[in-house]
């Protein structure tokens, strides 16, 4: 009877699972705005409390296009959003034509040097909803900081990262390739990564 | 209305006993040219000595070698009164130092909150006999009848109007405190108090003593309204702490830096104010012969706050940066503006987590270690000229404007134009013609297209108008 119990409770703590069947996951997700995205993920959506990995193979295949719906309806709900560290210049019409308020959006220029820092800081004060950060030298360590600073502030992470970082481990808890194609998912928390990539104008 | 007076009959002699060791031996005050010493006030032991004031300084050294003399700055006077008036302004919220060596404070307001008037008199003669200043009070339902009284009799309280007036009609005109020398020519022309005054025809009254004297009975009475200019506390907070001894280190500072913006605070919560912009000044050793006797630490923010541990952690953070170039002897806040502080509303049922930290917060923590410019919003402009199109929001408080219908712009934009490296970019829709600003010197002449690279990036690039060659990416569709 006790064995018994115990399964129970390692399989609803996801710790176990049953092979060949999907997984039973809370549905909890922040929702992404494309509804194939949605169904790609395990939690329906990005992870809430958590740091989201965006591996990019260069500047411009569309990565802001895939938080933009998010990050709207979060700015419009009155929640702060953060850009750190940027690498070009956020171009307000175009922002605000995708439906950001942009009152909210607030652009942090560091130093590299500083930009973890301060990555950190908005994510763990709890006064954002979103953060945004393009770390130059980010290690395993400092995203596990970073990841864990997401979970104690309550706030959606988003780490932009050059491709290449694709080998390396990462405890982000969702982590999302562009192949030339689409988005792959790498990494997520709560199940299989689904094989199905993401191709934002298909669907 | 009620209204107490304190007359200071010594207030520039006080200001200068109060520092002495020995209040009793014999002092005065000197005034007057070189040539023409005066005494303009004695104390007690000179008095006891036969010197008065107005006797000429070499008469009363003949009469007492041991005086001592101090100059007399009329300038100080009107700072001990601004003092006084500080100091009475804890009493009540109306207090008028108009009147020179005197001050008026509206007490009715104040019998709710520390009691009646016996009480309330005490409690000023205690406290002005404990900083040392010689007094008389007298209380009145007008201020201008309250001096009138307090020259009079010390002590003397009326609240009653019509036993008021009954009062002052007896008064003689010498002792009524007239403007100008009305009091003295009245007293020569056979009028003796001041109800053969009242019963005089104001016409001629105003005719041979001018316009002052019937406006001034009128107040006096309360017939009419008396507008005194009050004081106000001042608009600034300047606190020093000594340290006592050298410090270099900044771990050292945290301890006063810390009670110092405890002062600030507990300031600006009596006054309801907020600061926005203050100096932390690290002051050194003047003996050393040196140019620079302070080092400034500038904290600016970019909204009015009143928080303690904020300012601190504000203020800790830029001190930090700086390095001591010497040792540090004592600690300097000024803060001379002190704007209104408009707390952030928060909904009671709002759920925030337990340490959340508010973004004004976050923003100055940031601010404090990235410098002042890392931190800003933006927003568009009406320059069809994309990288005048934008423009970058300071602080708070800016209209946001919607940008006017454009065909679609990148979310990207390079702060300069740079060379598009991919040799055959695919034309996926233009060309834009955008052709403006001959006006003010930085024409521009462009076809803006939107490319796609050979790697899938969407890329936002222009050629000379009228060409298809030397593509110049502007920026990115990301």
């Amino acid at each position: 009877m006790q064995a018994v119990a115990s399964l129970d409770s390692l399989l609803a703590a996801q710790t176990l699972w049953h092979a060949g069947r999907h997984p039973a996951t809370t549905r909890d997700g922040e929702p992404t705005g494309h509804a194939a995205l949605d169904a790609l993920l395990p939690q329906r959506g990005w992870p809430r409390r958590a740091l989201t990995e965006l591996l990019l193979p260069a500047d411009g295949v569309g990565e802001l296009a895939l938080l933009m719906p998010t990050l709207a309806r979060l700015s419009r709900e009155g929640g702060t959003l953060a850009l750190v560290a940027p690498p070009y210049l956020p171009y307000a019409p175009a922002w605000q034509a995708a439906g950001i308020d942009l009152g909210a959006l607030q652009v942090i220029e560091t130093t590299p040097r500083d930009a973890l820092w301060a990555f950190e800081q908005c994510l763990r004060s709890g006064a954002c909803a979103a953060v945004i950060g393009w770390p130059r030298q980010a290690d395993a360590q400092a995203l596990r900081r970073l990841q864990v600073a997401a979970d104690s502030g309550d706030c959606l992470g988003f780490v932009l990262r050059d491709r290449k970082h694709a080998m390396n481990p990462s405890p982000a808890a969702l982590r999302l390739e562009h192949d030339g194609d689409g988005w792959r998912v790498r990494k997520c928390r709560g199940g299989p990564a689904p094989t199905r990539a993401f191709a934002p104008g298909l669907h | 209305m009620l209204w107490a007076c304190i007359v200071l009959p010594q207030l520039a002699l006080d200001a200068v006993l109060r520092r002495l060791p020995d209040p009793g031996a014999p002092l005065a005050l000197a005034s007057g040219p070189t040539q023409l010493r005066t005494l303009h006030a004695v104390n007690a032991g000179a008095a006891q000595a036969g010197l008065r004031a107005g006797m000429r300084l070499a008469a009363a050294h003949a009469l007492l070698p041991t005086l001592a003399t101090v100059e007399h700055d009329p300038q100080a006077e009107a700072r001990w009164q601004q003092f006084l008036a500080a100091w009475a302004y804890r009493h009540s919220s109306l207090v008028s130092a108009q009147w020179a060596s005197c001050i008026v404070l509206e007490v009715r307001a104040s019998f709710h909150l520390l009691g009646p008037w016996p009480r309330i008199e005490a409690r000023l003669r205690e406290e002005l006999a404990a900083l040392g200043f010689a007094h008389r009070i007298a209380m009145a339902p007008t201020p201008r009848a309250a001096r009138v009284l307090a020259g009079l009799q010390d002590g003397l309280a009326v609240s009653n109007p019509a036993a008021m007036q009954a009062l002052l009609d007896r008064v003689p005109v010498r002792r009524a405190v007239l403007p100008g020398d009305s009091g003295e020519r009245l007293q020569r022309m056979g009028i003796r108090d001041l109800r053969t005054l009242r019963d005089l025809p104001r016409d001629s009254l105003r005719r041979r003593f001018g316009a002052e004297l019937l406006p001034h009975l009128d107040r006096l009475y309360g017939d009419a309204d008396d507008a005194l200019s009050y004081y106000a506390p001042p608009d600034h907070f300047d606190a020093r702490i000594d340290l006592g001894f050298e410090v270099e280190s900044h771990t050292a500072l945290l301890f006063p830096l810390r009670r110092l913006i405890g002062d600030l605070c507990t300031c600006l919560s009596i006054r309801d104010g907020g600061v926005q912009r203050f100096v932390l000044r690290l002051e050194h050793d003047v003996h050393r012969h040196d140019t620079r006797a302070h080092t400034d630490v500038e904290v600016g923010l970019l909204a009015a706050e009143r928080e303690p541990a904020m300012l601190f952690e504000v203020t800790r953070n830029r001190l930090e940066r700086v390095s001591i170039p010497k040792p540090v002897v004592a600690l300097r806040l000024l803060a001379r503006e002190l704007p209104a502080f408009v707390p952030a509303s928060r909904d009671l049922f709002d759920v925030r987590a337990q340490q959340a930290l508010p973004w004004p917060q976050l923003r100055e923590r940031l601010r404090a270690r990235l410098g002042d410019d890392a931190v800003h919003r933006i927003a568009p402009a009406g320059d069809p000229r994309p990288e005048r199109a934008w423009r970058r929001i300071d602080g708070d408080d800016a209209r946001i404007d919607t940008a006017p219908a454009r065909p679609p712009r990148p979310t990207w934009l390079l702060p300069q134009p740079v060379p598009l490296r991919d040799p055959r970019p695919r034309i996926v829709s233009g060309p834009e013609r955008l052709e403006s600003g001959w006006w003010d010197g930085d024409d521009a002449r462009r076809d803006y297209y939107v490319l796609e690279t050979a790697q899938g990036q969407r890329a936002w690039a222009f050629t000379p108008a009228g060409e298809r060659d030397g593509w110049m990416l502007h920026g990115w569709f990301a």
